[in-house]
Order: structure tokens, then C-alpha cells, then sequence
């Protein structure tokens, strides 16, 4: 039962939705205007409620929910007249089942008796139906102790009715059963079998005798034949130490069912009974002592204080709507989706009137800046809160991990704990649907290239069980996200020998560790020498990476030998908006994200140093940083070359990296809707994406890390040749 | 292989909550909402137990018994009806639809289990 308690979140907004469609259905009922489809949907919604209730064992809530259907559904089979007074009555009845939902979910135990008028109008009106058709009365006796039962010895006839096939049952599914009970004989009489032109292959022409030695209870045994006894043969016969042979008797259980008749059952069977056993038992479905709860308080109430009882259920409505409601809404993601793109318009206009306003003479218009200033703001809260409705954990993404791990830890004989950080990391929703397949490759990359065998570990010092570590956070305004593992690290070596095989590179070449690394992005690429079960599915790292840039993300390896590898995946936290600083260099502009830039200054030429013939670093706050000339890396005529000149944007990449970039005038701070570039153009290395400014002019957004990248390559001789074999080594 | 039961119930919670029990015991499961959607998922995905409640909108489970039992390929399957109802006339309204069995509602884990492997192993 446990295991059900997670369910009782759903269970709990199934129910608001369900007490929504009973209101909406009762308000609409009328005398003179009975819709049987929407009194059966009123049915079906309290029948749902009493039914997940007694699943979690909130009595109340399910006896409560029991009178309620009861009136129901006497009022869907018409012999409840629909009155003005019953309407009333099950309106309240909705309220107080809001209310013992609450109370349910709160796990506050209801005021006793709260109920108690709505109850007895209740049974008013479901028994003066009864009177009218005359029914019998509900069964009142609740089932008692089952008998104790030893080791002993059972035989059992069962004889199938002939078309038992037809209704889904399987005799042999019912012997296997007796099997389980204890130690079984199993007799089987062909006797009945006609000869083959006569046979009919759909009937069953046999019968079976079981000897069974068990110490199941005799229901037990009944049980199994629990949905063939009315119709088919079974007789149990008890033969106890002393030789008699005492047939089970039905009765006790018989009580239970309400005295239900079992034709053709002579061994006694009553069919059912251990069922309703289960129901009184489980559930308190109108398990009479909870129903005794209500008669003993309620004449004090019901008779006297109407006025007081409906007060009390006007409120009880109200909060437990209220409270019921409150949590959770589902909404369809189109609708947020609008949302966030309205969010977005609304972004560039705003910025189109803040460009406008910019030159009017300060002083005279005060007021109106004033305003478009408080405009700005709220804008931005307005951004922030419709982007956290997409916002969603990554641990919906995460914890289909552990499994996974599992899994690959017996195919490949790897012992492998897996060990998460930061799952309630928040990201948007786009973000985290499309990060299972990398995450799934980057695991399975791991445990299946990283991680050595136990025996090889334990040879190296190492502990026969690996680790891989899964974790995420924010960091300059992206969600970073590692999987790292203590194996043996990157076989550098083989890495730029299969390269060179695979003709990716030049031989001879000279690559640093990193850029090594980075190889096993290349598309084309496998170490595996066969491909193996687990990584070579078709998927390779370059697919990864490119899933990967189309969100806008990075992904990035760091390797040591013998030590372990870890990659390194760095995401926006959406796709839809930014904070930007606009620069100009020559007639372009360009957007840096605001995330990425620590500050900017203009260098005397003291500050700055040439390397390799060129002023490409600076000394800022006691530290040398590389400048980047973005005049150079774009081809921008009439830029400002000198950057004693111009002004420096130090700008910093998640990994911490460092870069000085060399632009004309930093023009001022602005919120940009991101327009991919790829969907419109093309992806370009260094650009994250475009957008449009407030004067209407198309800005590309600038990609830091990719920034650091280009320029890596533009000083790097060796690496330029890398470049040039149209090899896009990843940025971090 | 694993045996595939297909839940239909118009309750989220109770198709759930089937789905968890029955993965647990070693079943694969699959969902409908009711017994039109039933019908569709029926004809892409062959199963080997029908659990369906009786209450539901569009189309009844008492009618999507009576369908299957008309459908060769569905014949003998085992279908249990799912229903709060203790009501022996419901029960044998279902019987004499084609039904093999019934689980009262609220069930708990292990009876529905139980009945599960009754009726297919």
C-alpha cells in the first residue's frame, strides 16, 4: 500500500477536477431538466473520488462519498425524482466532499459529525426511493474472522463448463494456482473427450482432480476459482487426520456477499465473497460501523440548526474549493508558449520606445522617463515570471539515470555507482526535454569507454567499483551540467591515431591535450574498435554536440589519464530572452550577454603587451587577458583598430575563461528576444543568435566561449590548420 | 516475454495506480481512457488481459466487453471489469457480456495482483 502514497498528488487534482465537473453538473439540474449524461458524469465523478479514496484509506471521505453516489445513482436509474430540495442537498454533498478531500490531503481529521445533515438528507431521499421500489435492505453483517487453518489434506474436482474459453478463463492458469498453495497432484480425466470429428476445438471437454496438501485457508482455495464457480463444477473436499471429510461450507462468507445464491456450485463455493470481504475490510465502502459514525451524531444536528448546517457548508465549499484548486492548474503549453512570445514582442517594443525617447532633452520630460523606466522593470518581472512557468527540474531528466546505469552497469560486467547533485536545478522546459539524449549518451559514454573493469581497477589502485557523477547548476546565467567519471581518462594517443586513420587531421600535426580531446566530437569519429552494444547505437559525440549548439549550448571534455574524464555541458536557461549589452563595432552592432561581461575599460597603451608580434593580450586588475579584435574575427571595415581608442569588454565564460574584447562604443543595456539563427540562416561560429533592436536593425547575439574559440584558432598556426579541415573543435 | 495488460478507466489516478502495481509484478502495461480509446489502442497493440472499469465516458466498459467478445482476435482474452460496485447484478451483467472476472475497487496491491495471475499467469 505504500507504494501508492505516490500517487496521492494526482489523486488529489483528479479529484479538484472531478468535484469542478459535479458542481458544474449539479448546477445545471433541474427538475424538468434532467441531462442523463451529465447526471452520469456526476456519477462518475464521485464514484472516482470514493474509488482512488479507498485506495488511500480515507475512510470518512469514501463512506461519505458512498451516500452520495448512492442518491446518484438513484437518480440516473429515475427512481429519484429530481426535486428542487435533492438539488440543494447534493450541492451541499459536493461541498462536503471538497471539504473531506482537504482534510484528506491536509491529513487534518474532519470535525466530527460535520457532515451529518448532508447525510441524513441523503438517505432521506435514497430511502424514500427505496420505499417506493421496495428493495431489500443492504447487507449489515461485516465479515468476520476467517477460520485458522493447519497443514492438511484438499481434493478438488473441478469440471469447466464447456465454453469457459469463451469468458477469458484458462483452467490451467486456476491449476497453476492450486500449485502455489501447496504441494499438488493433478488428475486429469480425459473421459469427456469426443472423438476428433466430433470435437469441438473451442470447448473444453476435461475435467480435473487435485490432491492438495496445503495449509491455505478453504477460501483460499475457493479463491482461485473465484470467477468460475457459478457456473462450472468445483467441489472441495477437506479430509482432516482422523479420516472425515468435512465439505467447506459456504455460509460464513455466504453472509458477507450479502446471501448471494450460488447455483451449481456443490462444493459450496460462494462466488465473491472473499472480494466484498476485501471491500469492507479495505476500503470501509459503507462499512457499516462508519456509517454508525453519522447515525450517532446526527439527529442532534440535523434536526435542529439548518441555518447553522448551511453556513457551515457555504464555507466549507468556498475553502475547500479554495484550497483543493489552489495548487496546480494544467495548462496547455501553446498557451504558455503565446504567452512567452508576446513576453517577447512586448520586449522590443519596449526597447523601441526607449530608443526614441533617449535624445529627447533631459528635465522636460521627466515623468515620461520616469515612467518608461518603471516600464523596463516591470517588463522584466513580467519575463522572469512567465519564463519560471516553463521553468521545470532537471530531475524529471535526472532520474531516469539511475536506471539507466544499472542497466548498462550488467551489460557491461562494470560495477558503477551513480552519484547526482542539484536535480532541482531549474531550467526551461524545452531545455530539459531535449537533454535526455545527451545526458543518456554522455553516461553510456562514460561507463563504457571511461570506466575500466573491476579487476583492472583494483590493478591500478583504484576501487573495483567506478563512479560517475551527474550534476547541475546555474552559473553565469546557463545551467552547467556535468557527468564525470573516474576512469581511465581519454587514451590520447589512440584518439589522434584513429583521427589520423579517419583522415580528420593531418599526421604529423601537433594538437595540444585539449584540442586532442575535443576530437571525439568530430563527426565520424569512434574509439571503439567494434562498434559495442552500448555507445555505437547510431549516436555518435558529434551528434551530441550538434543537439547540443542547436539549443544554444556548449559541450566540452576534460580529461586526465588514469584519473577520469568529465564532460562539460553548458546550456541558457531559456531560449526565448535576454539581457544584452549592445556594442557597436564599425556601422554593426552586436549583443553580449549581459551574463558574460565582467566590465568594461578603455587601456592605455601601457596595459597592453604584444605576443607573437601582435597586441594581443592586456594587463586588467593584475592579471594579463587575451584581446580579441572583433573588427578582425567578423571583417568589419571601418572599425576602430587601435584599442587605446576604442573600449574593452571583458567578458568571462563559464568555465571562468577570460577574453578583452576590442569594440568601437559600448551602446547601453537591453533586454533582446533571441531569434535563432540557425532556423533563419545558418549557425555561425561565435554567434548564439540574432535578434532585433529597438531601431528595427538586426543584431547578432555574440557566443563568448565560441569567441575564445575562433581567436584560439585565428593565433594558433597549428591549430588554424585544424580549422581549415573544416573541423569545429567545441568551445569551453 | 512479458505479458501486456491494457487498463481502461477514465480516472487517471486508477489507471496509474493499475500501471504501478502491475510494472511492479513484472507486467507491461498500457492505458486508455475509456472504451473507444480502448478499441483504437486494442488495434494497434495486441494484450493479454483487458482490465476495464465499467463507468466511463463515451464508451461503457460493459459495451467494450460485449465489442471485444465480437472481435475473433479478442475472443478468449481475459478481461476483468474494475468497479466499485459490489452489486452482484452488475457482476453478472458483466459475466454475461463475455467478462472473465472482477476487481472491486479499491483494490489492494497484492489482491489485484493475485487476481491478475488468476486469469493469465
Amino acid at each position: 500500500m505504500e507504494d501508492l502514497q505516490q500517487f496521492k498528488q494526482t489523486y488529489f487534482d483528479e479529484s479538484g477536477e472531478f468535484l469542478a465537473v459535479a458542481e458544474a453538473g449539479l448546477l445545471r439540474l433541474a427538475p424538468g431538466n434532467v441531462d442523463l449524461d451529465e447526471v452520469n458524469a456526476i456519477f462518475r465523478a464521485v464514484h472516482s473520488i470514493k474509488g482512488g479514496g479507498g485506495a488511500f484509506g480515507f475512510s470518512e471521505l469514501v463512506a461519505f462519498a458512498h451516500e452520495f453516489e448512492t442518491v446518484m445513482d438513484g437518480v440516473r436509474s429515475c427512481t429519484i425524482a429530481v426535486t428542487d430540495a435533492l438539488v440543494n442537498t447534493l450541492i451541499r454533498a459536493n461541498d462536503i466532499l471538497a471539504q473531506l478531500l482537504a482534510h484528506a490531503r491536509d491529513g487534518t481529521k474532519p470535525e466530527l459529525g460535520f457532515a451529518d445533515p448532508v447525510v441524513v438528507a441523503l438517505r432521506h431521499h435514497a430511502q424514500t426511493a427505496a420505499d417506493a421500489v421496495q428493495e431489500s435492505p443492504a447487507p449489515s453483517t461485516p465479515v468476520t474472522n476467517l477460520p485458522e487453518t493447519v497443514s492438511r489434506v484438499v481434493t478438488v474436482r473441478f469440471q469447466p463448463k464447456a465454453d469457459l474459453l469463451m469468458t477469458g478463463n484458462d483452467p490451467t492458469f486456476m491449476l497453476r494456482a492450486l500449485t502455489h498453495l501447496g504441494a499438488a497432484e493433478i488428475e486429469c480425466d480425459v473421459g469427456g473427450l469426443p472423438t476428433l470429428a466430433h470435437l469441438e476445438p473451442e470447448l473444453l471437454y476435461l475435467q480435473w482432480l487435485v490432491t492438495l496438501t496445503t495449509d491455505a485457508s478453504l477460501v483460499d482455495i475457493q479463491d482461485v476459482f473465484e470467477f468460475v464457480s457459478d457456473d462450472s463444477l468445483v467441489e472441495i473436499t477437506e479430509h482432516s487426520a482422523d479420516g472425515a471429510s468435512p465439505t467447506a461450507s459456504p455460509s460464513e462468507t455466504d453472509e458477507a456477499a450479502g446471501g448471494a445464491v450460488t447455483p451449481n456450485s456443490p462444493g459450496g463455493l460462494a462466488p465473491a465473497t472473499r472480494t466484498e470481504a476485501t471491500v469492507a475490510t479495505v476500503a470501509g465502502a459503507a462499512s457499516p460501523s462508519q456509517l454508525a459514525l453519522y447515525e450517532a451524531s446526527a439527529p442532534a444536528l440535523a434536526a435542529g440548526d439548518s441555518k447553522a448546517a448551511a453556513g457551515k457548508s457555504s464555507t466549507a465549499g468556498d475553502g475547500a474549493h479554495l484550497n483543493l484548486g489552489g495548487h496546480t492548474i494544467r495548462v496547455d503549453l501553446d498557451k504558455i508558449d503565446r504567452l512567452v512570445n508576446m513576453v517577447g514582442e512586448m520586449v522590443i517594443t519596449q526597447a523601441m520606445v526607449a530608443e526614441h525617447v533617449r535624445d529627447l532633452p533631459p528635465g522636460q520630460f521627466q515623468e515620461l522617463l520616469e515612467g518608461l523606466e518603471q516600464l523596463a522593470q516591470h517588463t522584466r518581472e513580467l519575463r522572469e515570471s512567465v519564463m519560471s512557468i516553463r521553468a521545470q527540474p532537471v530531475s524529471s531528466v535526472f532520474s531516469r539515470m539511475p536506471r539507466l546505469v544499472r542497466e548498462l552497469s550488467s551489460e557491461t560486467g562494470k560495477d558503477v555507482v551513480l552519484i547526482t547533485a542539484g536535480e532541482n536545478t531549474e531550467v526551461d522546459k524545452t531545455v530539459v526535454e531535449n537533454l535526455v539524449d545527451p545526458l543518456t549518451h554522455m553516461i553510456r559514454n562514460s561507463i563504457d569507454h571511461g570506466l575500466e573493469k573491476p579487476d583492472d581497477r583494483e590493478a591500478v589502485g583504484k576501487p573495483r567499483t567506478g563512479t560517475v557523477h551527474l550534476s547541475a547548476q546555474h552559473r553565469s546565467g546557463r545551467i552547467v551540467i556535468e557527468v564525470a567519471d573516474d576512469g581511465r581518462g581519454i587514451d590520447r594517443p589512440k584518439v589522434l591515431q584513429t583521427a589520423i586513420k579517419r583522415g580528420l587531421v593531418q599526421p604529423g600535426i601537433n594538437l595540444s591535450d585539449e584540442e586532442i580531446d575535443n576530437l571525439i566530437f568530430v563527426p565520424g569519429f569512434s574509439t571503439a574498435d567494434k562498434i559495442s552494444n552500448i555507445s555505437g547505437r547510431g549516436v555518435g559525440m558529434d551528434v551530441v554536440r550538434r543537439n547540443v549548439s542547436n539549443l544554444g549550448g556548449r559541450i566540452g571534455v576534460y580529461s586526465a589519464p588514469g584519473q577520469g574524464s568529465r564532460f562539460v555541458l553548458s546550456l541558457p536557461l531559456t531560449l526565448a530572452v535576454l539581457d544584452g549589452m549592445v556594442i557597436s563595432v564599425g556601422l554593426e552592432r552586436f549583443v553580449l550577454p549581459l551574463t558574460n561581461i565582467v566590465e568594461s575599460l578603455r587601456p592605455k597603451a601601457t596595459d597592453l603587451h604584444g605576443l607573437v608580434n601582435r597586441c594581443d593580450v592586456m594587463m586588467a586588475r593584475g592579471e594579463y587577458v587575451r584581446l580579441v579584435y572583433l573588427h578582425q574575427l567578423f571583417g568589419i571595415p571601418d572599425a576602430i583598430v587601435d584599442a587605446t581608442k576604442g573600449l574593452v569588454v571583458l567578458v568571462e565564460t563559464e568555465d571562468g575563461g577570460r577574453l578583452g574584447l576590442v569594440v568601437d562604443e559600448v551602446l547601453g543595456q537591453q533586454q533582446v528576444v533571441i531569434k535563432s539563427l540557425e532556423s533563419n540562416y545558418r549557425r555561425l561560429d561565435g554567434v548564439a543568435a540574432a535578434t532585433i533592436l529597438g531601431d528595427g536593425r538586426v543584431a547578432l547575439i555574440l557566443d563568448v566561449a565560441g569567441l575564445q574559440e575562433m581567436s584560439q584558432h585565428a593565433r594558433s598556426p597549428a591549430s588554424r590548420s585544424v580549422a581549415d579541415a573544416a573541423i569545429q573543435l567545441p568551445a569551453l | 516475454m512479458k505479458k501486456k495488460v491494457l487498463t481502461v478507466d477514465d480516472s487517471r489516478t486508477m489507471r496509474e495506480m493499475v500501471a504501478f502495481t502491475l510494472k511492479g509484478a513484472g507486467y507491461e502495461v498500457v492505458e486508455a481512457n475509456d472504451g473507444q480509446h480502448a478499441l483504437t489502442v486494442l488495434g494497434n497493440d495486441k494484450v493479454d488481459l483487458v482490465i476495464a472499469d465499467l463507468n466511463m465516458p463515451i464508451m461503457d466498459g460493459l459495451t467494450l466487453i460485449r465489442k471485444l467478445r465480437a472481435t475473433p482476435q479478442y475472443r478468449t482474452t481475459p478481461i476483468l471489469m474494475l468497479t466499485t460496485e459490489a452489486d452482484d447484478k452488475k457482476k453478472a451483467e458483466g459475466r454475461a457480456a463475455g467478462a472473465t472476472g472482477w476487481i472491486v475497487k479499491p483494490f489492494d496491491p497484492s489482491k489485484l495482483i493475485s487476481v491478475v495471475q488468476k486469469v493469465c499467469g
